[in-house]
């Protein structure tokens, strides 16, 4: 087990940031951390990271404790924080240097030189980091996390900011490091988590709301089934209210959303009905739930 | 510990404010030492170095600050402070690393006067007609002060984000601790009865006793707790994120 968490509680004054959170992370999983602002997810990452301790329940990194033995824990753990806080003046490979002299790696001078090839900074190695533009700082902000080849890396919205070609490459990154090992990584984006992970973890007030596979999350979210259609003749609400089994019928742009109740092969039903009418088909599909529906949906103010 | 320490020397040294620190003190010193005829040694007529350690304190008690007033404000304002605090370095290494670099820089500050040092040695009359003794008792003593300066101001930084504020509390913490306890000791109802005893709570009277050239454990113990005391405040501060 990688992470565990246990019945983990943070409380800022009043307002309790974490809430009787659990769950746990295996080796070479990697997991999305998503929810909206405010949320908790960079308090249990602080945590996580033994920058904080909790008020209450357990939390194992690595298999270290958070709090007796958060020393052994930063060694094998990797962290970006939030908003990526670098040393502006410093030179790329200077800074770097620092971290793998923190570390007391062994090969200082052959891991700064991985990690800048990895991260793809090359360039950009003899410049200051404050005049670097945020994908560049980002990825400094990933090499100084993964210098020391940690076991566990938590990176605390990476992806923020970036535009959409640092984005991919950033994900790129953390994809190939995922391969082997352990991630856990937050964000707003959906998409970006569809991409680069398996699991996911939706938290909204210090509570989980979610914690599942993303296929399975995405299947389960509602009890409807959409069925979305584009024929290139004209026809009317009615005709498509006859189709079997059909609860409803919206339509969007050129195109209709008949909604079924879930397990009425809604999309077999729309195929037959085309084909007893010779209709000409130009978009037929089954309109999944998006991830963005189901967090609208679980983290909703109730 | 010492990868905090380079760092530290190394961002002071590729800053301008580094060598300004360091050419401001030289050259007040310099000014009053050699130039200004109040205070000029060559119309002193005496082989002595007393204005450099006269001085001295006073120059320390601005530049010092200037120079440990970043040391955490930065750290907090940039947010660095989280980066440093989860890396595998204990919160006490972390202080002691930065409180250390401050103090090579004093050191470092002072080794020109060393220059002085000889001058006056060379110009006495007869060559070397100075009271060696109490000059190393003096260099000593305005290490020490200047390493509690740099407590203090290290402790003032971790206390604030805002690097002014940082300088500011410096500033009067060291001015508290150096001459308060000589001028309240001056108060009609301490005097002739224990002035003494209020004046040997401050720096002044310590740094005074070692620099006759007589080093007495008494003066070194008071120092050495002092810098400890603020350092293990400072430690105390950037721990308290846990409470």
């Amino acid at each position: 087990m990688s992470i565990q968490v246990q019945d983990l509680t943070k409380i800022y004054g009043e307002q309790k940031a974490l809430d009787n959170v659990s769950f746990s992370i295996q080796e070479g999983e990697v997991v999305g951390f998503l929810g909206p602002n405010g949320a908790g997810k960079s308090t249990c990452m602080k945590i996580l990271t033994a920058f904080i301790p909790p008020n209450a329940g357990r939390a194992e990194v690595a298999g270290y404790d958070v709090e007796n033995e958060s020393l052994e824990l930063r060694r094998k753990v990797g962290y970006l924080p939030e908003h990526n806080p670098l040393y502006l003046d410093m030179y790329v490979k200077e800074f770097l240097h620092f971290v793998s002299r923190i570390h007391q790696l062994e090969h200082p001078e052959q891991r700064v030189r991985e990690m800048i090839g990895i991260t793809g900074l090359g360039r950009e190695e003899n410049k200051k980091i404050g005049s670097l533009s945020k994908g560049y700082r980002q990825r400094v902000g990933l090499a100084q996390a993964m210098i020391h080849d940690p076991e566990v890396l938590i990176l605390d919205e990476p992806t923020a900011g970036l535009d959409p070609n640092q984005l991919s490459e950033i994900r790129a990154l953390i994809s190939d490091f995922g391969k082997d090992k352990t991630v856990l990584f937050s964000s707003h984006i959906m998409q970006e988590v569809q991409a680069i992970c398996d699991r996911v973890i939706i938290i909204n007030k210090g509570k989980i709301v979610a914690d599942d596979n993303i296929d399975l999350l995405s299947r389960n979210s509602d009890d409807t089934e959409v069925v979305r259609l584009k024929i290139k003749e004209a026809v009317s609400m009615e005709a498509l209210q006859s189709i079997p089994k059909v609860r409803n019928v919206k339509t969007q742009g050129g195109s209709f959303e008949l909604v079924f109740d879930s397990n009425s092969n809604g999309v077999e039903k729309v195929f037959q009905w085309v084909n007893e009418n010779s209709y000409t088909v130009l978009h037929l599909e089954r309109k999944e739930s998006s991830l963005e529906d189901i967090f609208q949906l679980l983290t909703k103010e109730s | 510990m010492w990868a905090i320490y380079r760092k530290e020397i190394v961002a002071f040294l590729s800053s301008i404010t580094g060598y300004l620190v360091i050419s401001v003190f030289l050259i007040l010193l310099g000014l009053f030492m050699w130039v200004f005829p109040d205070t000029s040694v060559l119309h002193y007529n005496y082989a002595t170095l007393a204005q450099l350690f006269d001085l001295s304190p006073f120059i320390f008690l601005f530049l010092i600050p200037a120079i440990t007033m970043r040391t955490f404000s930065e750290e907090f304002q940039a947010g660095t402070i989280e980066l440093l605090s989860t890396k595998p370095l204990t919160d006490f290494k972390i202080v002691l690393g930065k409180y250390l670099a401050v103090v090579s820089l004093v050191v470092f500050a002072l080794l020109p006067t060393l220059l002085y040092f000889y001058s006056i040695y060379d110009l006495g009359s007869p060559r070397g007609n100075i009271d060696t003794g109490a000059v190393w008792g003096s260099y000593f003593g305005l290490v020490l002060l200047g390493a509690t300066f740099a407590a203090i101001g290290v402790f003032s930084s971790s206390l604030s984000s805002n690097q002014i504020v940082a300088f500011l509390l410096a500033v009067v913490i060291s001015f508290l601790l150096y001459l308060s306890f000589l001028y309240l000791s001056k108060l009609p109802i301490f005097y002739a009865s224990i002035d003494d005893v209020i004046q040997s709570f401050g720096m002044d009277y310590h740094y005074a006793s070692l620099s006759k050239g007589l080093i007495d454990s008494r003066d070194l113990i008071y120092f050495l707790s002092l810098i400890s005391f603020f350092l293990f405040c400072t430690q105390v501060k950037l721990s308290s994120r846990r409470w």
